[in-house]
């Protein structure tokens, strides 16, 4: 398993040491002489082993907030932390590591190299890591037995179907030991059927003890996680605990409660 | 020292990284590859085929010079190219054999030398065969050894036979072919015009010195120098020489030049009315020659080099916006801007070097084809087989590695620069 190459626990506790920590962050476009708050003063603090929904309208800033937490993107003002490290005054390339050891991504439209294997894909982030080279044909295949491909791992993405790919790019995302996985929309180009079979993968990793942020704009996928969280022009308008069956009862609150910040 | 091999080990895994992903770009992409690459596979192919083509040149002149000795000096009458004898005839300028009585004395450089009367070519014949405009050359006895011309029969011309006047002769050997001359044919008699001749030896045949003529009817009779007064009168006359050595060429020239000045009564002020111009000299007029030619040819390949450097940056500028999204993703899983400027520069560079790799094959074709152009034109001199020297080889890879380097610049910084954000919503 992964979790004996990268030193962690299969089952980890949940603990009080929060995994990102973001104070008031606010990013903020300017597009010609008007300023576009994408993020608008975001507070929010995960810790290990949480599994955290984030919802909201097209333009409610989800995206941006994804970047910043995915090291893709700097906030204008704010500070975040991940893993106790303050990212905000990292440089390029210090960010570049972040990105490579801490973060995994997972993207809606897959983002497999077309012409590499399964197993070249699930390779790649472990070329740009410090200490994977050598060790990264091992783990890659550790992770895609991981996801449940073992038996694909030489196929070319267009050998393999939609929910196949989906999971040859969780597996990218496990690769590295991850501290947190960003997934946006991991479901968005599937049909229901094999959506339900990833969002069960995502289960099966947070039992396992994954850090797991999802951006979805679909219900039936936010109820797989423990905590929703809104928002709705770059602020968090609601942030509760999940359960399933509750979903109606949620939509309401959304509804009601506008602009308010946690 | 740990955290140099790191750094070392780092850059290593990344090069072999971009190496093999260029590798399997450049094959998914076959064809683009190598039509991109046509412009870098054609100025290697031509400046290498230029380089080995003149090297093998230089070394068969090289041979031929030294074939002949690079000691040798050749004196004739020429006119200056001022002063009163600029338009002078040839006749008052013309060299009387008495003009190098006691030349050997006065020039201590010189070690040999030889006066030769240059004949109007005659017929020559035996028996039934004759053999038309053939080269006849009064010459002393140490002509060949100044030309170094090896004898394959018979004896040299002699003193005595000169200072006789014997009707004595020397031939070439395609002549004493030609004119179906016994095998042994010392003491046969040959008729040069109207008059007797025998046979004393055989020379080795060489092709015509003089540029331009063809080999094909070139016939040579060597006769003492006086008896070539009998058959013309008044013959031009030119004069051979050998240097004691190689170095000493120069002073050679230098004392054969102050030496003939006196004996032709020159006033200080005339210019020389004659050339003494060594076989050196010829060598050092060709191996500049040579270097213009190479200098020619590299200008007329840069130009095409520039013109596939440009097209291998327009295709490196495509590759980058088809991989937008790619370069965007390695981005999103740790790849810094310095791998991603590493992975398209080195794909430049390789698409380079597989042009380069490509050219030099062509290249060596090229030379094999030009080197048969002498056969073709029926010259008698061959260049023997050529293989492009290896300098040439390693220059031109470095060469097109700079290119790749130069033009890839451009399109890698532009990869590099790419927001990964922007990138990766890149349609």
């Amino acid at each position: 398993m992964i979790a004996a190459e990268t030193d962690k626990p299969v089952i980890r506790p949940q603990n009080d040491k929060p995994v990102i920590k973001l104070l008031d962050v606010k990013r903020v476009y300017k597009v010609g002489v008007e300023s576009i708050h994408a993020l608008d003063g975001i507070s929010l603090e995960l810790h290990e082993n949480e599994y955290v929904a984030v919802m909201g309208a097209s333009g409610s800033g989800k995206s941006t907030l994804m970047n910043v937490l995915g090291c893709l993107d700097r906030a204008t003002s704010g500070y975040y932390e991940l893993d106790g490290q303050d990212t905000t005054k990292m440089s390029d390339v210090a960010l570049a590591h972040v990105r490579n050891e801490r973060i995994g991504f997972v993207f809606q439209s897959f983002e497999l190299l077309g012409q590499l294997s399964a197993l070249k894909n699930v390779e790649m982030p472990l070329i740009y890591s410090k200490n994977g080279w050598w060790t990264r044909r091992k783990r890659a295949e550790n992770v895609l037995e991981r996801v449940g491909l073992s038996g694909r791992i030489t196929h070319k993405p267009n050998q393999l179907s939609g929910g196949e790919k989906q999971r040859v790019a969780i597996a990218r995302a496990l690769v590295c030991g991850p501290s947190i996985l960003l997934a946006d929309e991991p479901t968005g180009n599937l049909d229901s059927k094999t959506s339900e079979g990833i969002m069960q993968l995502f289960d099966q990793l947070h039992r396992e003890g994954q850090t797991i942020i999802l951006v979805t704009h679909e219900e039936h996928v936010a109820h797989h996680a423990k905590r929703i969280i809104s928002m709705k022009d770059g602020r968090i308008c609601n942030d509760i605990p999940s359960n399933h069956g509750q979903a109606d009862k949620i939509t309401m609150q959304n509804n009601d409660i506008h602009g308010e910040s946690s | 020292m740990r955290a140099i091999i790191g750094v070392l080990m780092a850059f290593l895994r990344l090069f072999y990284q971009s190496v093999y992903l260029a590798l399997s770009q450049i094959w998914a992409n076959k064809t683009r590859a190598i039509l991109t690459t046509i412009g870098i596979v054609i100025g290697v192919a031509s400046v290498t085929a230029v380089i080995a083509t003149l090297t093998g040149l230089k070394t068969e002149v090289l041979t031929m010079v030294e074939e002949i000795g690079t000691n040798t000096m050749v004196i004739i009458p020429g006119r200056p190219e001022e002063g009163a004898k600029r338009f002078a005839s040839w006749w008052t300028i013309r060299f009387l054999p008495e003009h190098f009585d006691d030349m050997l004395e006065h020039c201590p450089s010189v070690a040999r030398f030889s006066r030769a009367a240059i004949i109007n070519p005659r017929t020559i014949q035996h028996g039934e065969e004759s053999v038309e405009s053939v080269k006849i050359t009064g010459v002393e006895p140490s002509y060949h050894d100044i030309v170094k011309r090896p004898f394959t029969l018979g004896r040299k011309l002699s003193v005595i036979d000169d200072m006789q006047v014997h009707q004595v002769c020397l031939i070439d050997s395609k002549l004493h072919y030609k004119l179906r001359l016994d095998r042994d044919c010392i003491g046969q008699s040959i008729l040069i015009g109207h008059m007797k001749f025998i046979v004393v030896g055989v020379v080795e045949w060489r092709p015509p010195m003089e540029p331009g003529q063809s080999p094909e009817n070139h016939y040579e009779v060597f006769i003492p120098f006086r008896t070539a007064f009998k058959l013309q009168q008044e013959p031009p006359v030119i004069a051979f020489a050998a240097s004691k050595s190689t170095e000493i060429v120069e002073d050679a020239q230098a004392e054969i030049r102050f030496f003939l000045r006196r004996t032709r009564n020159m006033k200080p002020t005339e210019p020389d009315t004659f050339e003494v111009s060594s076989i050196k000299r010829y060598k050092e007029i060709f191996d500049a020659i040579a270097l213009i030619l190479t200098l020619v040819a590299v200008g007329v390949v840069s130009i095409s080099l520039l013109v596939g450097g440009v097209g291998i940056m327009n295709i490196m500028l495509v590759s980058v916006s088809e991989r937008t999204r790619e370069i965007g993703l390695r981005k999103a899983v740790g790849a810094k801007k310095s791998a991603i400027l590493t992975q398209f520069l080195i794909e430049s560079v390789v698409l380079c070097f597989v042009g380069g790799l490509i050219g030099i094959g062509l290249g060596q074709l090229l030379t094999m084809a030009l080197v048969k152009i002498p056969r073709f034109l029926n010259a008698e001199f061959n260049i023997p087989m050529i293989y492009i020297p290896m300098w040439a080889i390693i220059l031109s890879f470095s060469f097109t590695a700079c290119i790749g380097i130069f033009f890839g610049m451009f399109p890698a910084i532009k990869a590099a620069r790419l927001d990964p954000i922007e990138a990766l919503r890149h349609e």
